[in-house]
């Protein structure tokens, strides 16, 4: 094979950061026109090997090389010179600007200043013809659907004529109709000759797009393979370092007593005069996992938001064992049992500047087990977390003193589920506590779930991912719209049937 | 695998040490282009009538006999502490809002109206002395919680609460003092407010501290105790910050509002409740300066707001927001003001004090470049073991699987 072959060489690249080898002697080799995965587990290194390959860290050890020769990559713009261009996982777009105006900032066609958008928008409508990315360019970007920003993403990187694409976790923010359009996106990429770095820890849409894949473990290189003589068994087994079970074992339930009981909540919105969440009335059981499913934006999180106490609820009630909490402050909430893994970590979950140990006890400090009289037990504190991070398995440079700002966001959330869970509630409210973790955490995460709702405690789950609905919940029910429109029992219902309701195709009175 | 922790008083330590590193590679850069500056203004005097006493300030007439005879050795030193109290406070204000999410720019107006609550109580109400420090950081703490009202219920930005705050806090403590002319404070001969040596005398702090009389040792008149409760203050400042829950919950706020109400903290008592500490703070400096009787309240000739509220940012920021820090960051402050007085008039004005000070402070905003610097200085030998270490940690792993 001559060298040429390959349009992207990462050699031998090794990047420390303190406390952490992040990246150890990986080796990636990129084909022209191939779909390359690179999958690994949170904080396996992934993110890391990208950033060095777009200029954003630069390596201690190592070397890049583009089509056989050697070459340095010190920021973004060094990137784009070389055609290489990424969609980042969180976009990188201006809101508040058309889809035009987004694809062209930065290198806006002009004359003597003036700005010629007429070509630009030729060029643009060509491109999204040619490779079946269905835009308006005239669209503000804040108005548009999260599938449609990130075709104008990718349509940014095809105006600049980029050759090389990196996908960063494509698919976590997609429904599961945008991310078909996706892969068959990247296909028609492919076939147009771009050759393709796709960031993932889903295993079926690797198996389903990529050519090949390089996996990552602990950030030391582990093996690149053809897609078309592996499994998803043998990916994953590759990635956590063991076998993986993707089925959640767990008995049938054996729902008791009501612990959660919500009548009639009804939640204004806040961005417009219609109710976010519409009379809704449901219960959640002793031993029971309820699932509250629906594509986002849907009111669950305004949902969630009262149900918890971070906003008010306009009408009904919300009753916990028998305690009626609707007007009740957060903290009483919490020490009436209920614990809440919040869906956005780094906004509520957190508090990034404090220390692992700091947050681990966010709920509980004021509890006479960590103060004195007003004075914080450092000693009891330090215990305490210490015990969390072995039990739960929590990974962090430092252990209890790490600053929760420097931690992966896989680790960020174990921390958040061993606090919430051993907090020993009777309602547990998780709150897509999988989202952006790999299968290995995915599966410890609903291991705990699961082991709650057996010692008799009540959950309630607020998935969007189809998969973790059907596996883990005892009953669904879907929202749309602010309102339940079905309940399901998981073993008797289809994944097709459940994107019906969840689409607002079909309801049925609950 | 279990990760060993790093000793927490260790990592402490070098966190500590890092920032004294960089405050001091600020202020040596500081005295530099301050000294660039004399040159440029006066190259000739520049050293010896300029840079000298800048940098000896107070220290200058140390071990001067003739001074001795008349009793003046140590006065000036006895000045920068008096002068430093107050600078210590209003620093220790600022970091304590600056460590809890909010920019106390209002130092200036609650020191204003603090000191006019105790020279109200020393002059009109002839109060011993701690009872009108008491009142002057209760004036500060209420002049603090406006802001922090408007900011907790109404989303309105401290910073420019307080900028308003701190004028109207100036121009109604003159208009109660002057009341065109016939204010019960005012002192019309002097045109100040009363003298509290000639109207109340047990209002003054006092000098004695077990037995040690500080005015036999340093001569300077308003030569009080106050330095040392500014101290006392800035310790229990840092336990509450660092070592209580109230101090957990103040800091969540300052890092994650959000997350701090996820965890059941008030976050709007919080924000208020940081405004009247930072009040109180800056309210109890205007009390220890104005209550050792080293100064008086001019209402016709303060049209500026007092500079002790403003340079309590720079002491703040110089000592990076710790507040045991604020305590040799005042004093360098004021040992610097001093020493802007001390250069010879005649050459140059003493405002270049405050333009090295200036300088100081804006390099302190480049201090966490410095940091880093000094940190990756520090760890390089740390490192070489840590990869070691690891390196057998990683063995053994492999051997375990």
């Amino acid at each position: 094979m001559k060298l040429a072959d390959y349009v992207i060489e990462m050699l031998n690249i090794t990047k420390i950061f303190p406390g952490i080898k992040a990246n150890d002697n990986i080796t990636l080799q990129l084909k022209k026109g191939e779909i390359h995965a690179l999958l690994g587990e949170n904080g396996a290194g992934k993110s890391t090997l990208m950033s060095v390959l777009f200029g954003l860290y630069q390596p201690e050890e190592g070397c890049i090389k583009k089509n056989g020769e050697v070459v340095e990559i010190r920021n973004p713009n060094d990137a784009n010179a070389l055609n290489i261009g990424m969609v980042h996982q969180h976009f990188k777009l201006v809101e508040c600007f058309s889809v035009l105006d987004n694809i062209i900032l930065g290198v806006e066609p002009n004359k003597m200043g003036f700005l010629q958008k007429a070509d630009a928008r030729k060029k643009v409508l060509e491109l999204s013809e040619r490779y079946g990315l269905k835009v308006d360019p005239d669209a503000i970007v804040e108005d548009i659907s999260v599938g449609m920003q990130q075709r104008t993403e990718i349509l940014k990187m095809l105006y600049r004529e980029n050759e090389i694409l990196i996908f960063d976790e494509p698919t976590a923010v997609l429904t599961p109709q945008e991310i078909d359009e996706l892969m068959q996106i990247m296909k028609n990429l492919a076939a147009e000759g771009k050759s393709i770095l796709f960031i993932s820890h889903k295993l079926a849409e690797i198996m389903a797009v990529a050519d090949r894949c390089t996996v990552l473990r602990k950030g030391k290189y582990i093996g690149t393979v053809n897609t078309k003589d592996t499994t998803v068994e043998e990916l994953s087994a590759m990635m956590v370092g063991r076998q993986v079970n993707f089925k959640v074992d767990k008995k049938p339930s054996e729902p008791g007593e009501v612990v959660l009981d919500v009548q009639h909540v009804t939640v204004p919105s806040k961005i417009h005069k219609n109710n976010a969440v519409k009379d809704v009335s449901f219960q959640v059981r002793r031993g029971e996992i309820v699932c509250l499913a629906g594509i986002e934006g849907n009111g669950q999180t305004q949902f969630v938001h009262a149900l918890t106490g971070l906003d008010n609820l306009s009408a009904g009630t919300i009753t916990l064992c028998g305690k009626d909490i609707t007007k009740a402050s957060i903290r009483n909430r919490s020490k009436a049992g209920m614990s809440h893994i919040p869906e956005d970590r780094h906004k509520h979950g957190l508090v990034l500047d404090y220390s692992l140990e700091q947050n681990m006890v966010l709920q509980r400090y004021w509890e006479p087990q960590f103060q004195r009289s007003g004075f914080i037990k450092f000693d009891a504190v330090r215990e305490y977390s210490d015990r969390l991070i072995e039990q739960y398995d929590v990974r962090s440079g430092q252990g209890s003193v790490t600053i929760a700002r420097s931690m992966s966001g896989g680790n960020q959330q174990k921390a958040i589920v061993a606090r919430e869970i051993d907090k020993d509630p009777e309602l547990l409210i998780a709150v897509q506590p999988t989202r952006g973790l790999d299968v290995g955490a995915i599966e410890y995460i609903h291991q705990q779930i699961v082991a709650v709702r057996d010692a008799g405690k009540a959950v309630l789950l607020v998935s969007l991912e189809l998969d973790e609905v059907m596996n883990l919940s005892d009953r669904i029910l879907v929202m749309y719209e602010g309102e339940i429109v079905g309940q399901f029992d998981p073993k008797t219902v289809t994944v097709e049937e459940l994107g019906l309701y969840m689409a607002g195709a079909k309801r049925m009175e609950v | 695998m279990k990760k060993k922790n790093t000793s927490p008083l260790l990592e402490r330590t070098k966190g500590g040490l890092t920032s004294v590193i960089a405050a001091l590679i600020c202020i040596v850069i500081g005295l530099i282009f301050g000294l660039v500056f004399l040159f440029i203004l006066d190259a000739e005097h520049a050293w010896k009538e300029g840079f000298v006493p800048i940098i000896q300030a107070g220290f200058r007439n140390v071990g001067n006999e003739t001074l001795k005879k008349v009793g003046m050795n140590w006065a000036t030193v006895g000045q920068e502490i008096v002068e430093a109290a107050p600078l210590i406070m209003t620093g220790l204000s600022v970091a304590f809002a600056f460590k809890t999410g909010l920019f106390n720019i209002g130092a200036a107006g609650q020191y204003t109206v603090g000191a006019f609550g105790g020279l109200f109580c020393a002059i009109v109400l002839h109060l011993p002395w701690w009872a009108c420090l008491l009142v002057a950081t209760l004036f500060g703490a209420l002049w603090g919680a406006i802001p922090g009202l408007f900011k907790a219920y109404l989303n309105i930005n401290e910073v420019i609460t307080s900028i308003m705050f701190n004028w109207i806090g100036l121009y109604a403590v003159n208009t109660l003092i002057y009341n065109r002319g016939n204010g019960v404070m005012y002192n019309l001969k002097q045109s100040q407010t009363y003298a509290l040596k000639d109207v109340s005398p047990r209002s003054l702090i006092p000098s004695k501290l077990f037995g040690w009389d500080m005015y036999g040792t340093f001569k300077y008149g308003s030569i009080s105790i106050a330095i040392f409760l500014a101290i006392l203050v800035a310790v229990v400042i840092l336990v509450i910050l660092n070592k209580t829950t109230f101090g957990y919950e103040l800091k969540a706020c300052g890092h994650n509002a959000s997350a701090a109400k996820y965890a059941g903290i008030n976050e709007k008592r919080s924000i208020v409740l940081a405004m009247v500490i930072a009040g109180a703070l800056a309210g109890f400096g205007a009390g220890l300066y104005y209550l050792a009787g080293g100064a008086q309240w001019d209402p016709q000739n303060s049209t500026a707001l007092p500079s002790a509220g403003f340079d309590g940012i720079s002491v703040a920021l110089l000592a990076s927001l710790n507040p045991v820090g604020c305590i040799f960051s005042g004093l360098f402050i004021s040992h610097l003001s001093t020493g802007g007085a001390q250069m010879t008039q005649i050459y140059f004005p003493s405002e270049i004090a405050d333009v090295v000070s200036g300088i100081i402070i804006y390099l302190c905003a480049f201090s966490s470049l410095f940091k880093g610097k000094i940190l990756s200085l520090l760890s390089r030998p740390a490192k070489a073991k840590e990869k070691a270490t690891e390196q057998t940690a990683k063995e053994k792993e492999g051997n375990e699987q």
